[in-house]
């Protein structure tokens, strides 16, 4: 009854959807308040429903309904609450749900903090935003639909993938859902703007506050599914160039650009145009990376089974949103007011090769991406691009962007002083020469990259410390001058600094997998193998059933200089009723580092063969994203970002009545 | 600064980087990716020893040799062809005789192939794509259900 209630309430949702599409947008046409005011509440009924929905199977799967092929396909009766709550997004048709519930959450919110925009835009956005929930959700009931029930219920799920069945699944996909499609905001907004025919800062200032928090959550998720790879898999690495990996990399370097652009076109009125593009080619690069996930063209471990159909009606939405988005901007862009154009050498002109630097890499990725897929298709060889192309095409422009980050933030508006921003970069500049060779000095020989790449995430951090030095120690400064001018500071300012001090700790954490030590063994008891700066031991191997589960591992002594200093354990699992085999890696963290173990076999003679990683500064590369999302919050939570909207709401009584009532 | 001129700069700097872009691009794609084959394509062209190559099939019943751990041996089949394969490393969780396989490395001489990288199917129902369609244009595995 539940699931045929949420079944129904998934349909009526489209229905409502349909009509947040259709009637605002009408009414924004023909200038018609009555019609123009149904946006917020159509969204908000939408939402409803479409969470009514979504609880239902999320029901469906926490009460093991096995009558529901969806809840049969993917649960068993005995897992663990989370991993029936989170199993409901581990498929194809549940994940479908997740994102469409999460566009519906970002149309109310929008709703709900919209009150004080101009009644024409809101309405055009929220219609927008009607059309792709609207899309997707015929998507979800014609192709995908989780609430088909089976006619003969069998008494027990076939369970989770084994390799899901991780908290890495109850956070992963929300966070990265959450930035995806909270890119469909800054796409809304774009739409709306070229409908009116007019962008100016007012539009940037609503639109920034969105795109930051989109950017923050696809931050956390991006980083969240290299970490979980990285220890799920066995594999000891974290970023592998693989398509579904760039599929998500790529709207995170052109969100990167947007969230840089709205800023120039807030504070100087410039890059309209652009920016509007922008806005509609990350959510452009959002659509296309869950057609690349979704519809089963490339194969990897996000690929659920699939069938041609869903692809197609994927391709065809994708076709639909970005091909009517960039049609519209061609027709419209033209008309309108051109934004001031502005001095080279200063912020803005900083900002302009950021995002030239950010749109070319993103290309890159992109052809790297989609020329396998283009070449088969029409019949050519079959070729396979990996890390090889993007080291060769993507880092070089990273690194050169990385390197002129600091240069940027340091210039002024309007008018830079390149010199004398160099002047206050020697400093920052010669701790980074100073700190390379030291490094080369301390390691002596190894690859060249590693020292080179510390020394370039250190300038990031440096500069960005040179930046709020400058800030906030004026000469002969005392301490409570300091304190006082760090609290006066807007926090948009801290945001930046940890933002991009973030981005160099994870700079350094890469630079320094250059240092790694992988070593491949057959291991016996009492003899010890040296892994970089520390030594393994066997210690035992042994083979046990646990829950759900059969297992055999090995466990190891580490030693460092001789003394013991803790253990490390690795099994193969072989989990009950798939049959399917997993890698549960060892890891063992040591400072920034992480020893990293993995069984190959357990050999008939008591030896075991194995894999042992040294990563040193590793967890680096994550905790500089978690600095690189603190950074955003600090942004997002700046009076002016938050307040933006209640500035406006003071010109108009009426608007300002509403926000108090 | 006239306007012209920030105009021009402006075009100048962008025109530079999407250049640069460009021959990056074009050179790597040139130079940086890997063909796709199966064994029997091996054996009817000749490759040099040091071409990296992608070799899809079957693992041949019987052929996994381990007695030279870590160094693990086997074959590549696709019904017409055979492949060895030498590979230093940890074999995919779903790495099975019989089983789809996909090996990326490097020719050495005369028909053996020296993995650095071999990727198996990912679940129960996944073969790798390519190598299920190599293996259907030559009739040897019809695949299951999708």
């Amino acid at each position: 009854m539940i699931v045929e209630l949420g079944h129904f309430a998934l349909m009526l949702a489209f229905a409502t959807a349909l009509s947040q599409m259709a009637l605002p947008l009408w009414g924004a046409l023909q200038r018609d308040p009555a019609l123009q005011s149904m946006a917020r509440y159509s969204a908000f009924v939408t939402f409803a429903l479409v969470v009514l929905s979504y609880l239902a199977l999320t029901y469906a799967y926490v009460g093991s309904d096995f009558s529901v092929t969806n809840v049969v396909m993917n649960s068993h009766s005995s897992k663990p609450l989370i991993y029936k709550i989170s199993g409901v997004w581990s498929n194809h048709e549940g994940s479908m749900m997740l994102w469409v519930l999460i566009l519906a959450l970002f149309s109310a919110l929008v709703a709900l903090r919209g009150t004080a925009m101009p009644e024409r835009l809101l309405a055009s956005v929220l219609s927008v935003q009607g059309a792709i929930a609207a899309a997707f959700l015929i998507f979800i009931i014609l192709t995908s639909n989780p609430f088909l029930r089976l006619g003969d219920p069998p008494p027990e799920g076939q369970g989770l993938n084994p390799i899901l069945a991780d908290p890495g699944l109850a956070i992963h996909p929300p966070l990265l859902y959450l930035g995806y499609v909270g890119f469909s905001v800054a796409f809304a907004f774009a739409i709306g703007a070229l409908i009116h025919g007019r962008i100016d800062a007012v539009w940037a200032r609503f639109v920034r506050p969105w795109t930051l928090l989109a950017w923050i959550f696809l931050t956390l998720g991006i980083a969240m599914g290299s970490y979980w790879a990285y220890y799920e898999l066995g594999w000891g690495g974290w970023w592998f160039w693989d398509p579904v990996e760039n599929a998500s990399l790529m709207p995170w370097l052109m969100g990167t650009a947007l969230l840089h652009s709205t800023i120039v076109m807030e504070k100087r009125d410039a890059l309209k145009v652009w920016t509007v593009l922008l806005s509609i080619l990350t959510f452009s690069l959002s659509l296309l990376g869950t057609f690349l996930v979704r519809s089963g063209v490339i194969t990897s471990v996000h690929s659920f089974a699939s069938d041609p159909g869903r692809g197609l009606f994927i391709l065809g939405i994708l076709v639909f949103f970005i091909g009517g988005g960039l049609t519209l901007f061609a027709v419209r862009a033209p008309a309108l007011r051109q934004g001031g154009l502005f001095a080279p050498v200063s912020r803005e002109g900083a900002l302009v090769v950021n995002n030239l630097f950010l749109a070319a890499s993103t290309v890159a990725v992109l052809v790297g991406t989609l020329y396998p897929l283009a070449l088969e298709t029409v019949g050519g060889a079959k070729i396979s691009v990996g890390a090889p192309y993007f080291n060769l095409t993507a880092i070089p422009l990273f690194v050169a962007l990385l390197f002129m980050i600091p240069f940027g933030q340091s210039l002024a508006w309007k008018r830079g002083d390149l010199y004398g921003v160099m002047q206050r970069l020697a400093v920052a500049f010669g701790l980074c020469l100073l700190a390379i060779i030291a490094v080369f000095a301390i390691v002596q020989g190894g690859p060249v990259a590693a020292p080179l790449g510390i020394g370039l995430g250190l300038w990031l951090i440096l500069g960005s410390a040179t930046d709020m030095v400058i800030r906030l120690v004026p000469r002969g400064a005392t301490l409570s001058i300091i304190i006082s001018r760090a609290m006066g500071l807007p926090r948009s300012a801290w945001g930046s600094a940890f933002a991009h001090a973030g981005l160099g700790v994870t700079v350094i954490g890469i630079a320094a997998t250059a240092w790694g030590v992988e070593r491949l063994a057959i291991t016996k008891v009492g003899e010890r193998l040296n892994v970089g700066p520390y030594a393994v031991e066997l210690k035992t191997s042994f083979k046990r059933t646990g829950q759900g589960y059969r297992e055999e591992g090995a466990q190891f002594l580490i030693f460092v200089d001789g003394q013991q200093a803790g253990l490390i354990e690795t099994s193969k699992r072989v989990h009950a009723g798939r049959e399917m085999p997993t890698t549960e890696a060892g890891i063992v963290t040591f400072g920034f580092g992480q020893l990293y173990a993995s069984v190959n076999e357990l050999m008939p003679d008591g030896r075991v063969s194995m894999h042992f990683y040294w990563k040193p500064l590793v967890t680096l590369i994550w905790g500089g994203a978690l600095i690189m999302a603190f950074g955003g919050v600090l942004s997002l939570s700046d009076r002016r970002v938050r307040i933006a909207a209640a500035n406006k709401a003071k010109r108009s009584l009426g608007a300002a009545a509403k926000a108090t009532a | 600064m006239t306007r012209k001129q920030k105009r021009l700069s402006l075009i100048a700097a962008a025109g530079a980087v999407l250049a640069l872009s460009a021959g990056l691009i074009l050179y790597a794609l040139n130079d940086r990716i890997v063909f796709f084959y199966t064994p029997s394509d091996v054996s009817k062209q000749v490759l040099g020893p040091g071409t990296r190559v992608r070799i899809g099939g079957l693992v041949d019943v019987g052929s996994v040799d381990k007695t030279a751990l870590p160094l693990i041996r086997f074959v590549i089949s696709d019904g017409e062809a055979k492949l060895p394969v030498t590979y230093r490393g940890s074999l995919p969780d779903l790495f099975r005789e019989g089983q789809g396989v996909v090996a990326e490395g490097v020719i050495v001489s005369d028909g053996l192939l020296q993995a650095d990288t071999v990727l198996a199917k990912h679940d129960e129902k996944y073969m790798p794509k390519e190598v299920a369609d190599a293996l259907k244009a030559k009739g040897v595995w019809q695949g299951g259900a999708p």
